[in-house]
């Protein structure tokens, strides 16, 4: 087993490896952005359909809670950009701090996420599973609301499943740093998992408006 | 086709000639012969750039035609509901008679078929008419065909859709006129009317409630209707036809008449695709009833049909 | 002295499940895929015998079904996506380009795993009351009305989705970054601009069909309405979303064939390939354009006539660049010196099947042809010329002419050409008569049909079973040859990539030392080191370097 930092057989120069594991990065975020975009294009759809429905239902999810949400997602990604600095500037004490306080935020964020889908749960707002949807009992409209709800549990879902590979990684990355392997001249994994968490921020950046800020004033 | 097949055929013959001709008059002689290198020719690129390019827009051209005015249904059109189900074809004909894996047409005519599903996606195919759509449950579909010759012709079902697929078909019988307008009524008496189970189930399922013929309910009255142009509460325009009817049954809340208050339940799941079409059938026959002056929902620029 | 190689550097089942060399994982995937070769070549088989009486005379309608959903899920998915990038892909790429090994060792190990685990949900769909949706997964059908075992069958393809994903990724990046010396883009050897535009549909399609079968899976699951007109879905939304992907990888699927095609031309015929550029451009082309074409398998759902014309227009655009290719592999057999060599018979065959498939494609991108043909034999006889009759061809045909660097020992030429010949044959009595029983209107994924199409589904069995033998005699004496097949040298053919300039078979870091690159590709007439005849003169064209 290679050990942090050190050069893989097959790369002829650190730099080299570098620039690959970097690309390499970049090509599996943009297979993510395809990937969450057959969802969100899903969404769009059917928001354009049944748009007074969603307006509906959106009500219903807090705006507080996803207000908050939105802004521990960019105060990690804030962490997450000190940590890269940090890894580039030689400030091996100060590594850990910036990706733990990243960690932290992202812990913070997948719990006021559970709060949110116990509120679901409560409210029978989880289709599939007892799902009714007050006030109206219009079976199309029923329908259109569930659809809402699956949308929302999908694509918040799916990021927060995204969310908590990032804070695997996070974990790894904490490890490591606290062993002192990420130098100026290596801090590879770092900068490329601090990709990795921007995209996650970026994505509900999109999410934020698209479910909870229909119709809202 | 045989446009296409000509020259197709041509490039696939003048290829394989030449693919033939060069393996036998350049077989390697002596083995270690190399070959002239001819890196490439840029006339010779852009030519068979250009060419095929050209080609294949006459192609696509001529299909174009072709196919939009398979899409454009004509408007002097004798009008067939056809359903499918899993694994059978219900066929109901203008007058209510209802067919079942049989589809009986005048030669002559234009006739159009308003396509529904009452499961899984099916696909209405008659080879011999060089026709066919998918019947996609959720919305209607429509196609068109003009009989010319006398005679039994297969149908199939053209989407796979489920175990008795390949024994979902049945056959189209084109009659003369006469011979058409006969066997449609002496008919038995064991179908029943659309408009008038229409009108039964307008009553039952309580829409008399709301939609008052004169007019002062809280739903606009559907006397003239259907074919004309309704006034949405956004100010857009929309055309009353089958489409529209189903619509408004399954989800009311799509498009409000100008006016009137988005009170309407939607009937999804309570009704089948044979009710809507006898619902709508009643609203058709309601095209003669007299329109009140207030409540009608219709556009006042093009009033009824 | 034995000499040292990939294949005896290490010993044990250890060394090969937990291999990260390149060359092991080609073998491994080249196990595999021909594994599920056999499951998806015993579905063909069992539907052309039933297929041989109008009624229908083997199986029941409902396994009818289920036989032709499972040949084309286990054909598609874990034949030929993976078949050449995975095994001819996977071996070839970084020695082609002087490199050590692909950039990510360990994920391409992963890959191979992936492909497993999601091949195990298929097999259990297969084994637990089969699949019957067609591989094509139509809504309302899969997601609500279907009783057989689909949700794991969904799962399974989305599980394999992310080993292509995965190894689009590993030669892309690989392409970019590892290139030895001198070898400049237009150094490359064609078969890797073909895997580069295979990638790229890799990583930016593989994505939307993975998350088109979840949402198909969860709406199963769940009762959810995705799909489902009950409940406010659109059944077309499906298509539009399965059909994004599902088109650019049938580019996935022949792309890499051609790949293949382009190096074995210009080597048994000794000259370089003519308008090399061309050839790589339009891999490019066809990879980017490839993916504005998808709703030309809907023309018939309803869509709007606009989007239909569009889809049309852009289907004729995306022929183009594959009528490049012909044309100039066409050329570069003017003036060769070409050899009548295995390799090169199933080249040729692959023009000519690949002729016919790729302009019967333009039948079906005719809009008002495709009204009568859609859903017809027509469609069936299509495909399987391209896939078959093309992409198979390319794939037998590459794994004979780097066979010899790939295990060191010669196949039987005598026999090779025997079979292949025996192949091309009857692969053209298996499915030119499926042209014409479409066009007489004969639907697909009929488990009946009426009488009058009898003859023609009678010949169409009889190819089958010529086609069979023709499988069957290079997977017998391709074994055979390991053991038993006479030595090969570094350069048997010989060819001009630097694949040839490495034993056979190569050591487990494919150079002793790291190549520099100073020639052009296919330049028989500047590599003396071949111990060729050269023609001497300075080229008599040179049109587009």
């Amino acid at each position: 087993m290679h050990r942090t930092g050190e050069l893989f057989g097959q790369y002829k120069t650190l730099e080299q490896q570098r620039e690959t594991a970097s690309l390499g990065m970049w090509i599996f975020l943009s297979t993510e952005v395809l990937f969450f975009g057959g969802l969100f294009m899903t969404y769009t759809l059917n928001r354009s359909t049944y748009p007074d429905v969603f307006s509906e239902a959106s009500k219903t999810i807090r705006l507080s809670l996803g207000a908050i949400n939105t802004v521990v997602l960019i105060a990690s990604s804030l962490t997450m950009a000190l940590s890269v600095w940090a890894s580039q500037a030689g400030k091996k004490k100060l590594l850990p701090v910036f990706l733990i306080a990243t960690l932290i935020l992202g812990c913070v964020f997948l719990g006021i996420k559970g709060v949110e889908y116990h509120d679901k749960y409560v409210e029978h707002h989880i289709p599939g599973w007892n799902f009714s949807f007050e006030p109206s009992s219009d079976v199309a409209t029923n329908a259109h609301t569930q659809l809402f709800f699956s949308l929302y549990f999908g694509m918040t879902g799916l990021h927060a499943l995204h969310m908590i590979v990032g804070a695997g990684l996070l974990i790894w990355l904490i490890k490591e740093s606290l062993r002192g392997r990420f130098t100026p001249e290596y801090n590879t994994p770092v900068e490329n998992i601090g990709l990795y968490w921007h995209f996650v921020d970026i994505v509900w950046i999109f999410l934020f408006p698209l479910l909870y800020l229909i119709d809202r004033h | 086709m045989v446009y296409i097949t000509a020259i197709c055929a041509f490039f696939a013959v003048a290829i394989t000639a030449a693919i033939i001709y060069f393996f036998f008059k350049y077989r390697r002689k002596d083995p270690s012969d190399v070959g002239v290198p001819i890196h490439g020719d840029m006339r010779l690129e852009t030519a068979w750039i250009a060419v095929p390019l050209l080609l294949a827009m006459t192609m696509f051209g001529w299909g174009a035609v072709v196919y939009v005015d398979y899409r454009r249904v004509p408007m002097d059109t004798l009008d067939i509901y056809v359903i499918g189900k899993q694994w059978m074809w219900k066929v109901q004909q203008p007058t209510g008679l209802r067919e079942i894996n049989e589809l009986h047409v005048p030669a002559g005519r234009n006739v159009k078929l308003v396509l529904a599903s009452e499961d899984v996606i099916h696909d209405f195919s008659v080879p011999a008419f060089r026709v066919k759509m998918d019947v996609v449950p959720g919305h209607y579909n429509t196609m068109w065909f003009r009989p010319t010759k006398v005679g039994r012709y297969h149908f199939f079902c053209q989407q796979y859709c489920g175990t008795n697929h390949a024994l979902m078909g049945g056959w189209v019988t084109v009659m003369e006129p006469t011979e058409y307008a006969a066997w449609l009524s002496g008919s038995s008496d064991a179908t029943a009317n659309p408009v008038v189970a229409g009108e039964k189930l307008f009553v039952e399922k309580a829409c008399t409630t709301c939609h008052l013929s004169d007019g002062s309910g809280r739903a606009p009255s559907l006397n003239g209707v259907y074919g004309g142009q309704v006034l949405l509460a956004d100010g857009s325009k929309v055309t009353a036809d089958d489409a529209y009817i189903r619509e408004s049954i399954l989800s009311p809340q799509a498009k409000i008449v100008a006016g009137y208050q988005p009170l309407m339940p939607s009937f999804q799941g309570q009704l089948t695709e044979e009710q809507i079409i006898d619902l709508t059938s009643y609203v058709k026959s309601l095209q003669s009833q007299p329109v009140p002056a207030k409540g009608a929902g219709i556009a006042p620029a093009t009033g009824k049909k | 002295m034995p000499r040292e190689h990939y294949l005896n550097a290490t010993y044990g089942i250890r060394s090969w499940l937990l291999t990260t060399d390149h060359k092991r994982i080609a073998l491994l995937y080249l196990i595999s895929v021909t594994f599920f070769f056999f499951v998806g070549g015993t579905f063909a088989t069992m539907i052309r015998i039933h297929l041989l009486t109008p009624k229908g005379l083997l199986v029941t309608p409902e396994t009818y079904n289920k036989l032709f959903t499972m040949h084309g899920v286990a054909m598609i998915f874990f034949f030929l996506i993976p078949s050449i990038p995975a095994v001819l892909g996977n071996f070839l790429l970084p020695i082609m380009i002087g490199a050590k090994d692909l950039a990510f060792p360990k994920i391409n190990l992963l890959s191979w795993y992936i492909y497993l685990l999601g091949g195990s949900f298929v097999l259990y769909s297969f084994s637990t009351g089969g699949l019957d949706t067609g591989w094509t997964f139509y809504t309302p059908l899969s997601s609500v009305y279907s009783n057989s075992a689909v949700t794991p069958a969904v799962l399974g393809v989305f599980i394999n989705g992310f080993s292509s994903i995965l190894t689009g990724l590993n030669f892309i990046v690989t392409v970019h970054t590892m290139r030895a010396p001198g070898m400049t883009w237009f150094r490359l050897p064609l078969f890797v601009w073909s895997q580069y535009a295979t990638s790229i549909i890799f990583i930016l399609g593989t994505p939307v069909i993975a998350i088109t079968l979840l949402l198909a899976g969860l709406e199963r699951m769940f009762h959810l309405g995705f799909f489902n007109p009950q409940l406010g879905g659109d059944p077309i939304l499906f298509q539009h979303l399965f059909w994004f992907y599902s088109h650019p990888a049938v580019y996935i699927m022949i792309l890499p064939a051609m790949g293949v095609i382009s190096e074995i031309i210009p080597t048994f015929a000794r000259k370089p390939i003519f308008g090399y550029s061309f050839i790589a451009g339009s891999s490019i082309a066809i990879a980017v354009i490839g993916f504005f074409v998808w709703a030309h398998h809907m023309f018939l759902t309803g869509e709007s006539t606009y989007a239909a014309l569009t889809f049309s227009l852009l289907s004729y655009l995306v022929a183009i660049p594959s009528a490049v290719k012909v044309f100039n592999w066409t050329s570069t057999l003017y003036k060769g010196s070409i050899s009548y060599d295995t390799p090169m018979l199933y080249a040729l065959g692959f023009i000519g099947l690949f002729l016919i498939g790729g302009l019967t494609g333009l039948f079906l991108a005719c809009l008002g042809l495709d009204i009568h043909l859609h859903d017809t034999y027509f469609v069936i006889a299509h495909f399987h010329y391209i896939m078959v009759g093309g992409a198979v061809m390319g794939y037998v045909g590459g794994l004979h002419y780097w066979w010899p660097k790939i295990t060191g020992k010669l196949y039987p030429e005598f026999l090779a050409r025997i079979a292949a010949i025996i192949l091309f044959l009857g692969f053209n009595l298996t499915f030119f008569p499926q042209f014409i029983l479409g066009y007489l209107g004969m639907p697909r994924r009929y488990a009946s049909y009426p009488p009058e199409f009898q003859v023609l589904n009678v010949m169409s069995t009889a190819g089958a079973s010529i086609l069979a033998l023709g499988y069957l005699l290079p997977m017998i004496y391709l074994t055979w040859s390991m053991r038993y097949g006479e030595v090969a040298g570094p350069n048997p053919w010989p060819g001009t990539g630097l694949e040839w300039q490495t034993p056979s078979p190569p050591p487990t870091e494919n150079f002793d030392v790291t190549p520099e690159v100073t020639w052009e590709p296919y330049d028989y007439d500047n590599r003396p080191d071949l111990g060729l005849e050269t023609k001497g003169a300075p080229s008599l064209a040179h049109g587009d370097d």
